[in-house]
């Protein structure tokens, strides 16, 4: 609750920074301090309850998972105003406003994490989606920007209207918008509500990206400032992921053998493209773009089965690939060169930069240590709690984490294994430290995951 | 709390070996990290069947039931002494090479180490896997930076080859974990887990193809020969002399006793594969003129037998195939530094360009000899007492396999005379000068020497080790 009014405060709070203070830095500054309070706020309501309470008359409600979930978006949004601040600033002159944005941004993440009402979930994943398409035409001396947002526009339009069908029909079919009337367990099956479901499923998978609704994600990820590429394929990611969950969450038990197979379909889909189109780039940050559709794969396995393994396991997906793509879009921004020749030789210009980045690529890559590995391992143990019903699924989805590596490792051989000299800017000492502490807390993460796990409980 | 000692000093070492400048003292650290390693190997093995130190247990994920738990049965008292022996043996005869960024290379050495600790102590599942993908990264890294041409696309090859064959046996991990009746990785609970028989067939080949992709058993051994050849030969090494052992000790672990059924039956199969693996490898060793392929694709025969022995459900069988672990790592590490020492001062690798090294260097060349025929187990040498006890298991099982076996002892004194022939005799080629073998190398490989004849004279502390993991392995195999 507590992000949802305060992030929008805060934005306000943000726009009125923007005209007082003249230097971008200072806007910079205030945008990081800002975003840490609306952290600890965030973190205060997980132990000790809102500050305000308000009576959302049961459109709204949090509990400790979206709370946590919130908490690590928020973790990683810092982190991504340390490590890519000044990338914002470079992006054009309205520094303060894609600061403000990005703050409403949380607003929509509030309540698409926490709702209870349908009505809700559409309002929230408008929230999240319209100033992301500002956002991806900030650059707007860049054609290809503009001509990202636009398509990024076009399509979210579209995916808004399916959606709003979706509620539209189930509305139809029980007569309420409530999340837990049109719960199957009590709501006799009829095709309204099938459709229903089954649109705002089109909808929801075009928001994380699943194949077969992806077309937009390569184009838009590429055209978009690198910066603000990385918020999207990252925190933006995670809250349509966790307003997925929710939705299904309820209706599950009684769907459960037809929903498998839908979304064992999608996941297949998903990995199989997202992977393999991945290999065959040219360009670090459109094999990011796909890599981030691969990664979405994976994360679909906690819609496959509502279990105790995928609650954790998506908590722990979230923050492994949160920091590990900010960290890796960051060192992305640096470069002169995105393609993969141009990391070459990156490893004996900057050491500690390419090493962290190695990191980064080892955890989305799923080796151990990281926490790549223990975010995989509990998606794949969700899906083989229920037995070996779809051990194809699991079998391709092993096959499609060796592939992955592929691609990685092509940029950690590019900054290590070949000469060439890799031109990098502006490469402060804060900036690096900072990067290590990051690969650092990849690190923790990948051999104490239940020290961000026991979050959950306590 | 001695065992965790196995894995950590060597990380610890790692991580100062990355933070030093000189090269000395990055050797240096090494060199006593893996002495002190070796020490505390030692002591270990002293201790008596039952001390508390040899088992350690510590609560790492509490939640889904995984523990930081190490054990050191027989099996694993065998290839962690290789462990550390080797280490030991590899840093005093590469004393002298030099690399680049070298305080880098010893650091990954190290982390190889520790890793590979850590793959022969786990008795943890979830720990196991950690571990045992954790050991391949540094290689990746030592061999893709310091190997010779083609590096990248070998060593890259070799990785995922390798990645494809761990992850499928995550699955079949999780799988197990989930049928434990206690839900948990530990070693105990995956022994009594109870599977039908599908579930058997299934799982029982996921996790065999991991394994059989490192040792490597044919058919999956086409990474073996070019990883061998690229990688830099110190690295070669510890790929040849005990990762190859991560294989072989896992079916140990986790195969045999995991799917006792199973195992015995596609043992028919797993032993037809080895065999054949055993020939067809010998026969291409035959043919190359690349000393380093030949020895590759030698090594790929010898793990063949060793792995037929493990599924002939014989305590002969067993016990030579433990022997033959140790016995093979010191071989053709031995096989390596040689090699090493030839292609340090020439840039030679093809026997038809090499011949009269015998005069030159008298010294080098009776170590090569020495090594040589421990590679064809001559008797009074280790690999006798070992191949022996293997083909008296191979025998009582299929008479037949052990005679088409048999045509590779033949097959092995071929090529590895041919070599020595073409190395050391001949006509000399004029283009180079070898000098004799210097002080540090001359020690290591006396040890290597020595470790041949004690182990092949007076084999009974060898197998006394393995003793007491081949009861246990025949007590849930052979029911």
């Amino acid at each position: 609750m507590n992000l949802i009014i305060f992030g929008g405060l805060l934005g306000v709070l943000m726009m009125f920074a923007g005209i007082l203070l003249k230097d971008k830095r200072q806007v910079s500054m205030v945008a990081l301090l800002l975003m840490v309070a609306l952290a600890v706020l965030n973190a205060w309501e997980m132990n000790h309850g809102p500050v305000f309470h308000v009576n959302t008359a049961d459109m709204l409600a949090t509990s400790r998972f979206n709370l946590l979930l919130n908490e690590i978006m928020l973790g990683a949004c810092v982190i991504y105003f340390l490590l890519s601040g000044r990338d914002i600033e470079k992006v054009g002159n309205y520094v303060a406003e894609y600061y403000a944005l990005i703050f409403f941004i949380f607003t929509g993440v509030g309540i698409a994490t926490s709702y209870t009402n349908l009505l809700m979930l559409f309002l929230g994943i408008e929230i999240i989606s319209i100033p992301l398409y500002i956002l991806t035409g900030a650059d707007k001396r860049n054609l290809k920007s503009v001509e990202a947002a636009l398509k990024y526009f076009l399509m979210g339009s579209f995916s808004t209207g399916i959606m709003l069908m979706g509620i539209a029909l189930i509305y139809g079919a029980g007569g309420s918008f409530l999340l837990s009337k049109f719960n199957l367990q009590f709501t006799p099956i009829s095709y309204n509500l099938v459709g229903g479901l089954l649109l705002i499923l089109v909808s929801m998978a075009f928001k994380v990206s699943a194949v077969p609704f992806h077309f937009w994600t390569p184009d838009v990820y590429d055209g978009a400032p690198t910066v603000f590429t990385s918020f999207m394929a990252t925190i933006v990611k995670v809250a349509a992921f966790v307003a997925f969950i929710k939705l299904f969450e309820g209706s599950y038990g009684i769907i459960q053998e037809k929903w498998q197979l839908v979304i064992s379909i999608i996941i297949a889909l998903t990995l199989l493209i997202g992977n393999i189109t991945a290999v065959f780039q040219q360009s670090v940050k459109r094999m990011l773009a796909y890599s981030s559709i691969a990664q979405a794969g994976f994360m679909l396995f906690a819609l496959f089965a509502f279990n105790f393994w995928a609650r954790e396991g998506i908590v722990l997906y979230a923050a492994a690939y949160s920091l590990a793509t900010i960290g890796m879009f960051a060192v992305l921004a640096r470069m002169e060169d995105f393609s993969f020749e141009g990391f070459n030789g990156f490893a004996k210009k900057e050491p500690v930069v390419a090493f962290a980045a190695t990191i980064f690529l080892l955890s989305l890559a799923g080796i151990p240590i990281t926490a790549g590995f223990f975010s995989k391992y509990y998606m794949v143990a969700s899906a083989l709690a229920g037995g070996g019903k779809y051990l194809w699924l699991l079998v391709l989805a092993m096959l499609c984490a060796s592939v992955s590596v592929y691609y990685y490792f092509r940029v950690i051989q590019a900054m290590y294994f070949k000469t060439g000299d890799a031109v990098a800017h502006a490469v402060t000492p804060a900036f690096k430290y900072l990067l290590v502490a990051v690969a650092a807390l990849v690190i923790i993460l990948g051999v104490m995951p239940q020290a961000l796990l026991q979050y959950l409980y306590f | 709390m001695i065992l965790v000692s196995f894995i950590f000093l060597p990380l610890i070492a790692a991580l100062i070996s990355f933070g030093i400048k000189q090269e000395s003292v990055a050797k240096t650290v090494s060199l006593l990290a893996s002495l002190a390693v070796l020490g505390i190997v030692a002591y270990e093995l002293t201790l008596p069947a039952g001390s508390s130190a040899l088992q350690y247990s510590r609560i790492w994920l509490g939640s889904i039931n995984s523990n930081f738990s190490l054990l050191l049965d027989g099996p694993a008292k065998i290839t962690t002494l290789l462990t550390a022996v080797s280490f030991v043996v590899i840093f005093l005869a590469t004393w002298k090479n030099s690399y680049a960024d070298v305080n880098q290379y010893y650091g990954l050495m190290l982390l190889t180490m520790s890793g590979l600790m850590g793959v022969f102590l786990a008795s943890d599942a979830l720990l196991f896997y950690f571990f045992w993908e954790l050991a391949l990264v540094p290689v990746y890294f030592l061999c893709s930076k310091w190997g010779g041409e083609k590096r990248i696309p070998v060593t890259f090859k070799f990785f995922i080859y390798t990645f494809v064959g761990s992850v499928l046996m995550l699955i079949g991990i999780i799988y197990l974990y989930n049928k434990t009746p206690d839900q948990s990785f530990a070693w105990k609970s995956f022994k009594a887990v109870v599977l039908i028989n599908k579930e058997q067939l299934y799982f029982f080949w996921f996790f065999f193809v991991a394994f059989a992709i490192k040792m490597p058993i044919f058919p999956f051994h086409t990474w073996q020969p070019d990883t061998y050849e690229t990688a830099p030969t110190s690295t070669t090494m510890v790929l040849s002399g005990i990762m190859v052992k991560m294989g072989l000790f896992a079916v140990i672990r986790w195969l045999l006793p995991v799917f006792p059924e199973m195992s015995s039956k596609m043992g028919n199969i797993v032993v037809v594969l080895s065999i054949i693996g055993i020939i067809y490898a010998s026969l291409i060793a035959i043919r190359q003129d690349n000393i380093k392929r030949l020895i590759a694709y030698s090594s790929i025969a010898h793990i063949g037998l060793m792995n037929a022995a493990l599924f002939l459900h014989n305590g002969y069988a067993y016990n030579g195939a433990l022997l033959q672990f140790f016995n093979h790592g010191i071989n053709i590490i031995g096989l390596w530094i040689v090699v090493d020492i030839i292609e340090q001062q020439t840039g030679i690798r093809k026997m038809s360009e090499l011949g009269g090294l015998a005069h030159q260097a008298p010294r080098l060349a009776i170590m090569l000899v020495v090594v040589a025929l421990a590679n064809i187990a001559l008797p009074l040498t280790n690999a006798f007492v070992g191949e022996f006890l293997m083909f008296t298991g191979l025998f009582q099982y299929n008479v037949w396999y052990a005679v088409v076996a048999g045509i590779s002892i033949i097959l092995a004194a071929v090529y590895t005379l041919g070599m020595i022939q073409k190395v050391l005799y001949g006509e000399k080629n004029e283009r180079f000068a070898v000098k004799d073998l210097m002080p540090l190398q001359s020690l290591a490989l006396l040890l290597i020497v020595a470790m041949i004849f004690i182990a092949g004279v007076f084999p009974k502390p060898m197998l006394e080790l393995g003793q007491a993991g081949v009861k246990a392995i025949s007590a849930v195999v052979m029911k």
